[in-house]
Order: structure tokens, then C-alpha cells, then sequence
């Protein structure tokens, strides 16, 4: 049997010897094959005597039996360290970039009427735009504010000729609703609208505007009042946001408050961007003025409503810290890129 | 309107600090826009008198003064030039603390000087630092200045709104704050000045209800070399008037004491009588500034029998004007309609003090009493006989006191709380509105008498928004409206702008604002077929006209992001353009469309520079396919086409209109190389514009059928004419083959070596599919031969091996 254990020990030898699946599967024919030297030793088995025969076919047995065993191993392990291989073959640097990852990025001042326009449409108010070369009767007249009105001085108009010009502010969107619909209406009008002050920090020749109507029965200053500061609050995230009404004049509203929020930039405490006041004025708004609904044929003994008129460029200043509103039309990437 | 807190302070004098005073204000409607000390901090400063000058031994530019501070004498060395013996001049001690200088016993030049003589500047008063600050030749030698110029107050200026025109003089203000503050006004007493001769001169009005009231009064021997007291400069400075003469400091006195503009004739310049009319369009005037006017029509003049001798409310004229050698005047007061001023002075391009009340609204009762009160302060100032006050006045056209109807149902409905009667009494009562009540319907009431000087109460809006101010808007209740919410419509097959814009910026384009008025240069360059519509009044010549094209603006702001070391910029706008429908002279609303655009720009590589992406320049095919992801959005890309199509501001073999159902309604291409080298652009810029609204809308969805068979897909390589489209191909195969045919794909273009040099090598790749059964390889090659057979029968086509 010291032929046996000699093949056998040969074998073992072989198999850790074997370094890829093919050489293992050559070690497998070599022995165990069909003419291999273990599978000789079994076919001669008839050649021992009969009483012998059963020892030596279990010895034999349990030696190919161990040799299988140990093939398998090495076959797991050779597997295993092809994957390994392959894997480490195919490792790459996970962090160089990714391909084609450019995104641009919305203006900041559609991303602040965007957000205005949300709050407002969650509680039923309609988006609606008009006209910007509007004519003198919608911008002026039809808002109570006849030729040679006084307040027509604080808007400084561009004109196309005597009759057109570029609208000074989103209102007249709503006079046009209003002529065109009956009560209910709750509208939001925002668009461009255009004034004659050449650019500086704090001035553009055209800007945004963001107006909101409700007309209805039984609307009261307590809704403006309401409506505007429950906006305000959430619009600049803070729940107990101070907010004051400060009585003004608009010839469209009566009465007209300009409303003031505490200054979000220094809480109230007073700094640079407030004017050290701690207020900062953010909208002009007022109970819709009988003369403005009965010029849309709306009665104004039945219907009562409020307005508000607001600046999304100013708000977006407030809002992202932008400190120079010429900043929104010069269209620098660099700016821009700040608004993903 | 700016004024001095002190002289506000004479007529009613609330417990307040300066700030407190101006929150106040603020918060009744009167906006404080700025409030500011008159003069620095210091103390220690007096009157001084300088006695004597003498030379400095050792420097040119220095004097050493002998100045008295009443009780004692100093020696001063000082640089002022005009330093002179006998004027009394700021004098700080030894000893005065300025904000950021102490004053102490000095040597100047080898020469010892006690204390400093001060400019206007110095003491914060002024700019002035030219020399000494002069004071008045009477000022008390040895007082403190802060007393003797009361420099102990602040400049306050409100922003007032166009409504409060009675605020525009001390009077509205103090009784603005009393009744803020529940504090009686010290109105002083209205002066009747006698007559001292019996001179009168005559008016007459022909203006019917734009001038009612005209009172004058003529007074003669006035000394118009006499000083305006200091008390009175100081008030006039302090609401930004600069001091001239008696009678004009006077008549610009009292304007602000009472809101009456005053207007002073020379009474020898006057010829004949006063004549108020309208003008007829080409009368000539001179006015008081010097500037020639010529009337437009319906100007309201005030004229003598010389012609137009002033801008009624307005201005008065140069003819008439009193100078520094009148001796007699005539005084004008007289209540102007707003309406028959409101927009003059504009219209002749100017503004004054004087039609900035007028126009807004002038106390019409108070025309008497500031004659009274202005010839009292003249007459203490310069002298002067007094004539009696003249009144012309056509009753039936003064204006009308009005009574206004308040109903307690209406202020509750409008302000959304019910205010105590009582409370609306007392409101009533402290804004000086004389109300009865009555009830009536079951309805409470008050009849409300609008006083004269109250021109912004006319109907029952305007009480229930006095009610409402001094009722406090921040005591007011709030309340979050209540409202029928139905759901609001929404059509699914509207694509929002929202969504076309987060297409393009997922696509890597920021959005731009730019201008809607646009450089009339470079929107001819860009648009030259369409005429703009031109501003009357432009900022400038870059914003002179209506954009046509959003190209404009995006090219400019391209140049901007270039000219900053970008190379790499996509940017896209949406926004209105503005064409004339007609080429009538005089365009009406309705000449003008006003179209909803999208624009788009792109220059620089196809990708930010990376590692591994190539770093090709854009091409047409980048932006055509970013404008296809915009219409796949509809649905219906195929009812969308690009077909060559030329346009002026694109390269005529890259342009390319866009077209829906046949309509164009865009275009897109490469910047025309010409006007790129124009504009100093170093790289290809793409550009696409469409109208917005034709791909607004798709198509809801509607599931089908998916078929459960093999496909086979068949790739060929034709080889055509360059000129060829793939449009043209692809119509030819839809043609030619059967709705097996589900899919067709253009997979490449080869051009080069191998093939034709006018041909092009086209790689397509058809794919078959039938819905309820396996296509068969006959059946398949029948379609392809057919295929084939159309496209060599229409092109030319060849099959490339």
C-alpha cells in the first residue's frame, strides 16, 4: 500500500500546486480520471486477493475521496482569487467627477415668486398675468388716478406716446379682472413692471411686482391684515415675526397701510440694511377704494375687497442677501450659480 | 416737507423725546423720512466779539485776535480770512468739548491762544468752511450759542403723501400731533393790522371756480434793507429756505407757518389792475428765475393791464418781481382751484413750494389771515404803511364745505370690528370734524362737516379711514378670511412655464432677466424686419426700445459673462416681446401684440471642462436637442418640426425655423459670424427663441396595447446626395413602409474618404414589429426591398457595401 499513499501524497501535492482552474482540472484527469493513477490502483483491486479486497478498496476510496475534497477547496480557492483579481482589475477612482452634471439654475427673483405664488395658490388664489405696455386708462384712470393726479408723480412713467406706456405697477391686471369678472375673485398678478429711475443699488428702471386681490362679500381690513401677515410669517419662516400696518395713501386702496416687518436681518435691533429703524417696509396694501370697483362695475355697497402690492426683488435681496438689485440683470454665472 | 422740531414745539408740545416724536408720526401716516440735530455736540461755545486783529510775527496765513466773551477778553490766533475787528463769531472756550476735539490753552506759531474762533462746519451747522461762521452784528456778546441759535433742536423731514397737503405747514403738523397726543394746539392769535393808509389795488377774477378768492393788500415804505431777525433765518434754514430779503423771507414764512403760498408785486411795477384768466396757448412770460415760458393753452395767469405777469400758484413774473430796492409791494393771497394747478408747474417742466401746495390743496378759508399775518411780521421787521385788506371773492364759486354721511354699519364692515359710537365720537372730535348723528333705517349716522383745510375727506371711505388711523391700524383685529374653497380647475394637458424652465435648467441654463427695452441699434441688427416700438422718454439709447427678440438681451449678457473670463455660458429667458400689428402713425392698445417668449443662448464647450467628456464646441445639433426635450414634453413632437429656413441674424447655412402643424413659431441656428465678429465674440454662439404658448399644451396620455412579438431590427447604409435632409428620408420610409415599421433610427452620418465627395454615407437602423403575430423573414424582406426600391426611386439612394 506504499504505492497507494505514494500517489496519494503526489496528488495532494499537485493540487496545492495547481495554480489555475485548468491545471487543477489536469491534476483531476491525472489521478482520478478515466485512466488516472488512483482510478488505475481501483481497477486493479481484482488482481488482490479477496480477502484483501475490501481493505484496500476502502483505503483506496478514502484517498480519492480526500484528493476530491482538497480539488474542491483549491477550485473555491483559485475561484475566489480570480474574483478578487477581476474586481481589482476593475477598481476605479469613485471620486473624479461624474459626466455631464451641469445644472443651471432658476433667478433668484422667480424663485422668490415662485415661492410667493405657492403660499397663495394653497389657499385658492388664481396666478394671473397681463399686459406690460398697458394703456393710460388701466395703468392710472380706472385706479383713481386721473391726469395730473399728484400721486401720478410717484410714478414716473415711460411712455410709447401719449396714450401707452409701460405699465407702473401690476394693478391694472387686476382692473382687467375685475372688469371681465364677477366676485369672488382672489388673484395674484405678478409681473414686470417699469418706472423711470435709472439703476443704482436700490433702483431698476424695470422690476417685479406682485400684486393680490380679493374682492367678495363682507372682506374686511381684518382679512388684509390677516392674510398679509400670515404670508409674511411664513414666507420668511420665522412664526412670530413682528409686522405693523402704517396708515399711507395709495389713490386705489382707502384705508392704505404700507406694512413694515421687523428687520430679518438684525431681528429688530436696528443695522445698516433697516436703516438702524428695526423695520423694514415690505408692501403696500389697503381695502380696495369704492370708486376703484364701482369703474369695473362692481357695487361697492355689496362687495367690499383689500389689495396688496409687493416688490419680489426687494424680498429676494432680503431673503438671499443680495445687496445690490442691479445684480439681477446683469446675468453674471457667477451670481447666478449661487441661486441652484 | 422739512422742519424744525423746536418750531413744531412752539405751537404744541407733547412729553416726547425726538424719537418718540418721529415713531409717532410715522406711524400716523406721516412718514418720517429723516431727523437729524441742527448742530453738533459741544458746549462752551458763546458769542464773541472779535475787537482787534494784528499780524501772527511768524506766520503769514495766521492773525492773532483780541476777542471778548463778555465778561473777559482773550487772545485767539486764528487762520480764518475773514477774521476782522468788529464781528461776533462762534468763540469756544478754553475748556469746549467737541465730539472728537477738546479745546485747550495752545501755542501757535510761538504765540499763545485761548480758545477757538469756529466755522459753521465746525460746529456741524453747515458745509461752510471757508471762514469764520458771522453772526448777527446784535447777537448778545458772551450768550452761549446754543442758546442764542437755539441750537438745541432737530431738522425732521416727512415724506408726506399727496392726501396731506394740510400737513404741508407748521399749523397741519401741530395739530396732526395734538390730536395724536390729545393735546390742545397754542394757535397764536390772528393779528388784525390796521390800516395805516387807505391804498388799495384792483382785482379782478375771470377764471370763474379755479381762482374764488383773491385778497391783496398794498403796504408802502418798506425797508427792504432791514435784517431778517435771526429767529426767523434759523426756522426758514431749517426747513431748507435760504434767507433773502424781508418780504420774501416773510411771504416764505408764513407760507410755512399756514400753507398759504404768498406772492409779493412790486407796487410800482403793477400796471393798472390784476387780472386773473386762462391763458391762450403763446402768451409770453417771464418768470422770477429768469426762464422765458411760452403758454400752452388753459394756463391759469395772473396779468395786469402789461400782460401775463405771473404763472398763477406757480411762479410769479421777473416784470413785477420785488428787489432789494422796493419800497412798496403789493400782497397776494389767493386760494387756487388744485385742479386749475395740478400738473402745470410739470408740464412747463418745473416744480415749486408754491404749486406743490396749490395742487394738492390749500386751506380756502385762510387767505385773510396770512395776508394779517405776514403784514404784522413785515411791519415788525421793515416798517411799512399798511393799506386795508382787499378781498376779491366770487362766493358761489369757493368750494362747497362738505358734509359726509358715516354709517356705523359701514365702518364695521369695512375695518371688520364694530367701534363704540362713543369711540367715533371722541375720533371725530379730536380730528376737529364737526359731526352731528341721527339714526335713521335703524342705522346710526354721523354727518360729518369736512373742514377747509381738510381737502382729502369727500366721501364716507375717506372718514372711515380717519377713523381707522387715529383708531390705531395695529389695534384693529386680524383675521384669516374664510372663503368657499373650491377646487380650482386645472387643465392637465397645460404645460406651466415652471416646468419649461426646470426642463432647460436640468439641462444646465440659468435663467436671465434682462431688459424688455433694448438698445435700438443692436434690435435692428437682430430683428431688422420688424420695426420696435420706440419709448418717448428712454433712460437711455441702449433702453430706448421695445425688444422684439429676447436675443438681444441675452447677447448682451453673454458678452458681460465673456468679457469676465466665462467661456462657457447657457442662458435662457422668458418674458414678453412687443410688435406693431399696423403701421399707423398713432398706435392704439389694441395695434400692439405682445408675444410670450423663450429664448435660449449657448456658446462655449458642450461640457464644463471634465476629465473625460469631450470638450467640443457647441454645436447646432446641443441646442436643437435641448429645444426637443422641450417638445417631447408636449406629447405630440411630432406635430413639431425644424426645417431650414434663413433668418437675419443666423448663419444661412445653420438656421433653422421652428414649426408647429406647419406655423413657425421660432427659430434657432448660429449667430450669423458677421454680427459675432461685430460684437467682439470670440466663439460660435447658438441661439433658439420660440413662442411659448404653441408648446404649452400636450396631450394626455392613452395607454396601448403593448404587442407580446419578436422584433427584428434590419441596419442598411444608403449612400445620397449631400443635400439630402434626414427629414426628407425619413418622410420617404414612413411612406414607403407599413405600420409594422415601429421604430426608425438614424444612427449615423459618414462623410469622406470612400465615398462620393458630393454624397454622404446615412446608417439606419428599422425595426419591425406586428401586433398580433410573429413577422415572418419574407414578410420582412418585402418591406425592406419596398423600402429600398423608395428610396433609390426618389434619392438616388444606393446601398453602400
Amino acid at each position: 500500500m506504499s504505492e497507494l499513499r505514494d500517489i496519494a501524497q503526489k496528488a495532494l501535492e499537485a493540487v496545492a500546486a495547481a495554480n489555475s482552474a485548468a491545471a487543477l482540472d489536469d491534476v483531476r484527469v491525472r489521478y482520478l480520471g478515466r485512466k488516472g493513477e488512483l482510478t488505475g490502483l481501483l481497477k486493479g483491486l481484482g488482481k488482490l486477493p479477496t480477502e484483501e479486497r475490501p481493505a484496500a478498496g476502502a483505503e483506496i476510496n478514502k484517498a480519492k475521496d480526500s484528493l476530491l475534497a482538497a480539488i474542491s477547496e483549491r477550485k473555491a480557492s483559485l475561484d475566489s482569487a480570480a474574483i478578487s483579481e477581476q474586481l481589482a482589475s476593475e477598481t476605479i477612482d469613485v471620486t473624479l467627477p461624474g459626466r455631464n452634471g451641469d445644472t443651471g439654475a432658476m433667478h433668484p427673483v422667480t424663485q422668490v415668486l415662485r415661492r410667493m405664488e405657492d403660499f397663495f395658490i394653497s389657499v385658492g388664489y388664481t396666478i394671473i398675468e397681463g399686459p406690460e405696455i398697458e394703456d393710460d386708462y388701466h395703468n392710472f384712470e380706472a385706479l383713481n388716478l386721473p391726469t395730473h393726479h399728484p400721486a401720478r408723480a410717484m410714478h414716473d412713467t415711460f411712455y410709447l406716446n401719449p396714450e401707452l406706456l409701460l405699465r407702473t405697477h401690476t394693478s391694472p391686471v387686476q382692473v382687467r379682472v375685475m372688469e371681465s369678472q364677477p366676485p369672488p375673485i382672489r388673484i395674484i398678478c405678478p409681473g414686470r413692471v417699469y418706472r423711470v429711475d435709472p439703476p443704482d443699488p436700490s433702483h431698476l428702471p424695470m422690476f417685479h411686482q406682485v400684486e393680490g386681490l380679493v374682492v367678495d362679500r363682507d372682506i374686511s381690513f381684518a382679512d388684509l391684515k390677516g392674510t398679509v401677515i400670515e404670508f409674511l410669517r411664513v414666507f420668511f419662516e420665522k412664526e412670530d415675526l413682528r409686522v405693523r400696518f402704517r396708515p399711507s395713501y395709495f389713490p386705489f386702496t382707502e384705508p392704505s397701510a404700507e406694512v413694515d416687518v421687523q428687520c430679518v436681518r438684525c431681528d429688530g435691533e436696528g443695522c445698516r440694511v433697516c436703516g438702524h429703524t428695526g423695520w423694514l417696509e415690505v408692501m403696500g396694501s389697503g381695502m380696495v377704494h369704492p370708486r376703484v370697483l364701482e369703474y369695473s362695475g362692481i357695487d361697492s355697497e355689496r362687495y367690499t375687497g383689500f389689495a396688496f402690492g409687493m416688490g419680489p426683488d426687494r424680498l429676494a435681496m432680503l431673503r438671499y442677501n443680495v445687496d445690490d438689485l442691479r445684480h439681477y440683470l446683469d446675468n453674471d454665472l457667477r451670481f447666478l450659480q449661487q441661486f441652484r | 416737507m422739512k422742519f424744525s422740531e423746536a418750531w413744531l414745539r412752539e405751537f404744541v408740545n407733547p412729553d416726547l423725546s425726538t424719537r418718540e416724536l418721529v415713531d409717532q408720526l410715522t406711524m400716523a401716516g406721516l412718514e418720517v423720512d429723516s431727523f437729524e440735530p441742527v448742530a453738533a455736540e459741544f458746549d462752551k461755545v458763546v458769542v464773541g466779539e472779535i475787537l482787534e486783529v494784528n499780524a501772527h510775527p511768524d506766520a503769514d496765513r495766521l492773525v492773532v485776535c483780541r476777542v471778548s466773551s463778555g465778561p473777559e477778553e482773550h487772545q485767539v490766533v486764528c487762520g480764518a480770512p475773514n477774521a476782522r475787528a468788529g464781528i461776533r463769531v462762534p468763540f469756544a472756550l478754553v475748556g469746549a468739548v467737541f465730539p472728537d476735539l477738546k479745546i485747550k490753552k495752545a501755542r501757535l506759531r510761538g504765540v499763545e491762544s485761548h480758545g477757538m474762533l469756529c466755522s459753521e462746519r465746525e460746529l456741524g451747522l453747515g458745509d461752510n468752511h471757508e471762514g469764520l461762521m458771522e453772526l448777527p452784528p446784535d447777537a448778545p456778546v458772551g450768550e452761549d450759542l446754543r442758546s442764542c441759535l437755539g441750537l438745541d433742536d432737530s431738522i425732521i423731514e416727512v415724506d408726506l403723501t399727496p392726501n396731506r397737503s394740510d400737513c404741508l405747514s407748521m399749523i397741519g403738523l401741530a395739530r396732526e400731533t395734538g390730536l395724536i397726543n390729545r393735546l390742545d394746539v397754542n394757535e397764536p392769535a390772528r393779528p388784525r393790522i390796521e390800516p395805516a393808509i387807505e391804498e388799495t389795488f384792483p382785482v379782478e377774477l375771470a377764471a370763474d371756480a379755479a381762482c374764488p378768492r383773491f385778497v391783496g393788500r398794498v403796504i408802502r415804505n418798506i425797508n427792504q434793507q432791514a435784517r431778517t431777525p435771526l429767529w426767523m433765518k434759523e426756522k426758514l434754514r431749517r426747513a431748507g429756505l435760504r434767507s433773502i430779503d424781508p418780504v420774501v423771507d416773510v411771504t416764505n414764512y408764513v407760507m410755512l407757518e399756514l400753507g398759504q403760498p404768498l406772492h409779493a408785486y412790486d407796487l410800482e411795477k403793477l400796471h393798472g389792475k390784476i387780472l386773473v384768466r386762462q391763458s391762450e396757448a403763446g402768451e409770453k412770460l417771464t418768470l422770477l428765475d429768469g426762464n422765458q415760458i411760452e403758454t400752452l393753452d388753459k394756463t391759469l395767469l395772473i396779468t395786469d393791464d402789461s400782460g401775463p405777469i405771473g404763472l398763477a400758484g406757480v411762479m410769479g413774473g421777473l416784470s413785477t418781481s420785488v428787489t432789494e430796492n422796493t419800497r412798496h409791494i403789493f400782497l397776494e393771497g389767493a386760494f387756487f382751484d388744485p385742479t386749475a394747478i395740478a400738473g402745470r408747474a410739470r408740464s412747463y417742466g418745473m416744480s415749486t413750494d408754491a404749486a406743490h401746495r396749490f395742487e394738492r390743496g390749500v386751506d380756502w378759508r385762510v387767505q385773510v389771515h396770512a395776508i394779517e399775518r405776514a403784514t404784522e411780521l413785515l411791519t415788525e421787521i421793515a416798517a411799512g404803511e399798511p393799506g386795508p385788506v382787499t378781498e376779491t371773492v366770487d362766493e358761489a364759486r369757493l368750494p362747497v364745505a362738505r358734509v359726509v354721511e358715516l354709517r356705523a354699519s359701514r365702518i364695521a364692515r369695512v375695518l371688520g370690528v364694530q367701534i363704540e359710537d362713543a369711540e367715533v365720537d371722541e375720533i371725530l372730535a379730536r380730528l376737529a370734524f364737526p359731526a352731528t348723528t341721527l339714526d335713521e333705517e335703524g342705522e346710526h349716522k354721523w354727518l360729518v362737516s369736512a373742514p377747509s383745510h381738510r381737502f382729502d375727506i369727500a366721501i364716507e371711505a375717506d372718514l372711515v379711514e380717519e377713523i381707522s388711523r387715529i383708531y390705531g391700524y395695529n389695534r384693529l383685529p386680524t383675521r384669516t378670511p374664510a372663503a368657499r374653497l373650491p377646487m380650482v380647475p386645472r387643465s392637465e394637458s397645460e404645460i406651466s412655464l415652471n416646468r419649461i424652465k426646470d426642463q432647460l435648467v436640468s439641462r444646465g441654463y440659468f435663467e436671465a432677466v434682462t431688459y424688455s427695452f433694448v438698445d435700438a441699434a443692436m434690435q435692428s441688427v437682430l430683428d431688422p424686419e420688424n420695426e420696435p416700438i420706440g419709448l418717448t422718454n428712454p433712460l437711455s439709447a441702449e433702453m430706448s426700445v421695445m425688444r422684439t427678440t429676447i436675443w438681444a438681451g441675452l447677447l448682451k449678457s453673454l458678452i458681460y459673462n465673456l468679457n469676465r473670463q466665462q467661456n462657457r455660458v447657457r442662458l435662457f429667458e422668458t418674458g414678453l416681446c412687443f410688435f406693431q400689428r399696423s403701421n399707423r402713425k398713432h398706435l392704439g392698445f389694441d395695434d400692439i401684440r405682445q408675444v410670450r417668449k423663450l429664448a435660449g443662448i449657448a456658446c462655449g464647450p458642450r461640457q464644463s471642462e471634465n476629465w473625460s467628456n469631450d470638450s467640443e464646441p457647441v454645436d447646432f445639433y446641443d441646442i436643437k436637442g435641448d429645444l426637443e426635450s422641450l417638445l417631447a414634453m408636449t406629447g405630440q413632437s411630432d406635430t413639431f418640426d425644424l426645417i431650414t429656413a434663413s433668418h437675419p441674424a443666423l448663419h444661412p447655412g445653420q438656421s433653422a425655423a421652428i414649426r408647429k402643424n406647419n406655423e413657425v413659431i421660432g427659430f434657432s441656428g448660429l449667430l450669423d459670424p458677421g454680427i459675432q465678429r461685430d460684437y467682439g465674440i470670440r466663439y460660435p454662439v447658438y441661439l433658439f427663441e420660440i413662442e411659448i404658448d404653441p408648446i404649452s399644451h400636450k396631450k394626455v396620455a392613452k395607454s396601448e396595447a403593448m404587442s407580446r412579438f419578436p422584433r427584428v431590427r434590419r441596419d442598411i447604409a444608403i449612400i445620397v446626395d449631400q443635400i439630402v435632409t434626414a427629414s426628407a428620408l425619413r418622410q420617404c420610409i414612413q411612406a414607403a413602409a407599413d405600420d409594422t415599421l415601429q421604430n426608425l433610427k438614424l444612427f449615423d452620418v459618414y462623410q469622406g474618404k470612400g465615398i462620393d465627395p458630393a454624397g454622404k454615407s446615412i446608417a439606419l437602423g428599422l425595426t419591425f414589429q406586428h401586433a398580433s403575430r410573429t413577422l415572418t423573414d419574407d414578410e420582412i424582406n418585402h418591406s425592406m426591398a419596398r423600402i429600398v426600391a423608395s428610396l433609390e426611386a426618389e434619392f438616388g439612394a444606393s446601398l453602400r457595401n
